[in-house]
């Protein structure tokens, strides 16, 4: 029998990570977070809509610490996937697929996505009147 | 089982019309969502820190009551048909992968409605 070793599909303990394949995972990460964040949205509209204390209960668990930093990760799993998903529809029309340009648009999604997160913080910081 | 039986029943699961449907409304809705997410965060850069006056006056603008109501349907579809994506990758056992799926649905649907009611709620007492 041939015992010869055959290749096989990615064995996540052993697999090296690149970029690529970071990128990929990191791109289901952020969708199913921003899945679970939509709860975030839904109680922030609810309570505006109930108005009162539901509304200042809001304003105070984000305005927390805690509350900032959820809401900084929040806000760069957005950018995230919103920038590797159209690095995603450009592949779908056949665009960008050679490896060369994969690692060129990967570090094109992760600098922008960080500038992105620092600029709308910086934009609502400033719109408060603490920059 | 003869041959034709068997690549019928594969091209029957992997054409079948709901898994293009559902591959193209992933794709239409990321699109749309490109714009609408931009147009969303800046909004809410610009109210960071707004007391729940302005919150509503934004809200009932009607402009943005519908631009708001465009975007839960897109997010919650959206979020609703990657998940599913990432259930039939990993969950392997069939009913516990169809009664993941109908949950996400049920869910998605829920929150999306409550959402929408908030902002029309909103929009309409304005």
């Amino acid at each position: 029998m041939d015992t010869r070793e055959r290749p096989l599909s990615p064995h996540l303990q052993v697999y090296k990570p690149q970029l690529t394949s970071t990128l990929s995972i990191l791109h289901r990460i952020t969708g199913v977070a921003l899945s679970a964040g939509t709860l975030l949205l839904v109680w922030w509209l609810i309570a505006a809509a109930m108005g009162g204390g539901a509304y200042t209960t809001v304003q105070m668990v984000v305005g927390s610490w805690i509350g900032q930093l959820m809401l900084f990760g929040w806000s760069f799993a957005l950018f995230y996937h919103l920038c590797n998903g159209i690095r995603h529809l450009f592949w779908d029309i056949g665009k960008g697929l050679d490896l060369p340009a994969a690692y060129r648009s990967g570090w094109i999604v992760i600098s922008s996505s960080i500038v992105l997160t620092l600029c709308s913080w910086a934009w609502g910081y400033s719109s408060m009147g603490v920059l | 089982m003869s041959f034709r039986a068997e690549i019928g029943r594969v091209f029957g699961l992997a054409f079948s019309k709901s898994s293009v449907a559902h591959w193209w409304v992933q794709r239409l809705t990321a699109v749309a969502l490109v714009p609408m997410v931009l147009w969303f965060v800046a909004s809410i850069a610009q109210l960071a820190g707004a007391n729940i006056e302005l919150v509503r006056e934004w809200m009932s603008n009607p402009v943005t009551t519908v631009l708001l109501i465009l975007l839960i349907v897109m997010v919650f579809h959206h979020a609703q048909l990657g998940l599913q994506v990432v259930i039939e990758d990993y969950v392997h056992t069939e009913w516990v992968k169809t009664a993941s799926i109908t949950a996400v649905k049920i869910m998605a649907t829920i929150l999306g409605l409550s959402s929408l009611i908030a902002v029309l709620k909103i929009a309409l007492s304005g």
